[in-house]
């Protein structure tokens, strides 16, 4: 039985003959739209008095265009496709990055956990900013990468490497010690034990955590548009500069992240049900 | 005292001293086991007889003496120590089944990861086994849809599928209910009937009369009485045994 069945029971019974108006669903309902069109309405009239023009007829060439039959992606599309790659190769390098520094901190090996303890502290207590110029103007030239989307990944890779490292970290102290004794005692060995009884134990438990780093990778990747990557960021503003349409731009520009990473949780979350239903 | 170099000798402990930071868990112990043995560990919590059984399959290291396995020192953690373990089954306390894993995978991984058996190879050996613990039907199963008793004969049948040479047992029973401790006991008899060189740490001393080849008493990180059952139970010599004997078969 939930709560939910005991409820009527607990309470005196004239209480729930009949639910007041301003606790009905549609009131709910009422009010979420009220004060949606009070926002967009605001935005509107402020738009008005400092005599915005909007043009959203003219966005959609930027997402797309048809010239003579020929279908080509417009700028926001490229933008949109580099964010994703940014995200992609960052959270990769992540997560190798983070499952070394966790393994070294997790190991005996004093030189180990000195160099990880050191490259945590170093990132997570510098501004993500100065990291990049750091990577951008010291490191590139010096490790002679001639490509800043490489500078930027491994920037953002760098940086969200240490909470990987932490997720994955706490994902195999979670599992209990006994696991590792019941691994090693049919004879696996240190490797073999990570691999077929702790990882799938651990993995699941990271999951969640995880989808974050992800999220923040492609929300970090438009600090990028600060050293000239061609991420979504970037090509935004460069199109306001061109057509002075940056409320239209912006208002776009916005959801799209939106709809990336919201898709990203939800296939995350179904993923980690699918896990779960296996046990 | 058995010669180390007797082939009927399985485990020879020699001098063996093991701490924990300041804590000496066990001292000077010497201890052999033939092979075929049956012999019980039991005595107060915090004596080292888990310590001991574990120093057996290296699950923790000693700091002074000998232990020889089958012929072979057993030292620092090496290459050699995983295969050594492969030899030495081991039932915890808390049954430790891998809970991401069927029972049937349970008792498949280390004969296929290990031993390198292929599938069908390694699910007839678990099947064996399964039947042998008596829960053939619930290989499918994960461990955590399984009772106390039966995860537990789960556990034997995952380690038996290693064909050890030696089962170390570490209080088989401690964390099961009354009703489930009997099916448990049932099956170690069955295995010790079938000449299983098997260590038990257990305060179950109706199986220990039925099974045991010999009895160690451990206190303070001491064997401070060892000897056949008979003997160990109607005429103790030591008095720590026989405040300890008399406080569990009181009940």
């Amino acid at each position: 039985m939930t709560l939910r069945d005991a409820e009527p029971a607990l309470l005196p019974p004239d209480s729930n003959r009949r639910v007041k108006w301003w606790n009905s669903k549609s009131f709910d309902v009422a009010q979420f739209v009220a004060l949606s069109g009070l926002l967009v309405w605001l935005v509107w009239r402020g738009a008005q008095t400092m005599d915005y023009r909007w043009q959203w007829h003219r966005l959609p060439q930027y997402f797309y265009e048809v010239i003579d039959g020929e279908f080509l992606w417009g700028p926001l599309m490229y933008g949109l496709m580099v964010t994703i790659e940014i995200a992609a190769w960052g959270m990769l390098l992540a997560m190798i990055i983070g499952l070394v520094t966790a393994v070294l901190r997790l190991s005996g090996s004093f030189a180990g956990r000195v160099v990880s303890t050191v490259y945590l502290e170093v990132i997570r207590n510098t501004p993500l900013l100065v990291q990049v110029s750091i990577f951008y103007f010291v490191l590139q030239p010096i490790l002679g990468i001639n490509n800043p989307i490489w500078t930027g990944i491994l920037c953002l890779a760098f940086f969200e490497g240490t909470f990987a490292s932490e997720i994955i970290r706490a994902g195999i102290n979670s599992v209990p010690r006994g696991q590792w004794e019941a691994g090693t005692s049919i004879g696996l060995n240190r490797t073999k034990t990570y691999i077929y009884v702790i990882l799938p134990q651990a993995i699941p438990l990271m999951l969640p955590p995880m989808t974050g780093i992800m999220v923040n990778l492609i929300k970090h990747s438009a600090i990028l548009s600060f050293i000239a990557v061609f991420e979504l960021t970037t090509e935004a503003r460069n199109l306001i500069g061109d057509t002075f349409m940056s409320f239209e731009v912006w208002f776009v520009v916005g959801p799209m992240y939106l709809v990336l990473t919201i898709s990203l949780s939800t296939l995350v979350a179904w993923m980690e049900r699918r896990i779960r239903r296996r046990r | 005292m058995i010669d180390s170099a007797d082939q009927e000798t399985v485990i020879v402990m020699t001098g063996v001293n093991k701490w924990f930071d300041d804590f000496h868990v066990l001292k000077d112990i010497d201890f052999n086991v033939r092979r075929g043995e049956r012999v019980v560990v039991c005595g107060p919590s915090g004596s080292g007889k888990s310590t001991l059984i574990r120093c057996i399959n290296r699950l923790e290291d000693h700091q002074q003496g000998s232990i020889v396995f089958n012929g072979v020192e057993l030292g620092a953690e090496t290459k050699q120590t995983a295969s050594l373990r492969a030899e030495v089954g081991m039932v915890f306390q808390q049954f430790n089944l891998f809970p991401h894993l069927t029972i049937l995978e349970n008792c498949t991984l280390g004969p296929m990861k290990v031993r390198g058996a292929s599938r069908a190879e390694a699910n007839q050996l678990a099947m064996e086994y399964l039947e042998k613990v008596h829960i053939p039907e619930q290989g499918e199963k994960f461990p955590s849809q399984l009772s106390g008793g039966q995860q537990q004969r789960a556990a034997i049948a995952r380690s038996l599928c290693m064909r050890p040479e030696v089962m170390l047992f570490d209080e088989p029973t401690s964390s099961l209910d009354p009703e489930m401790i009997k099916e448990v006991l049932d099956v170690m008899i069955e295995l010790a009937e079938t000449g299983m060189t098997m260590i038990c740490v257990t305060h179950e001393m109706g199986f220990a009369r039925t099974v045991a080849d010999k009895m160690i008493f451990m206190d303070e990180g001491r064997i401070i009485e060892e000897g056949p059952p008979e003997e160990f139970f109607a005429n103790t010599k030591n008095e720590r045994t026989k405040l300890f004997l008399g406080q569990i078969l009181s009940h």
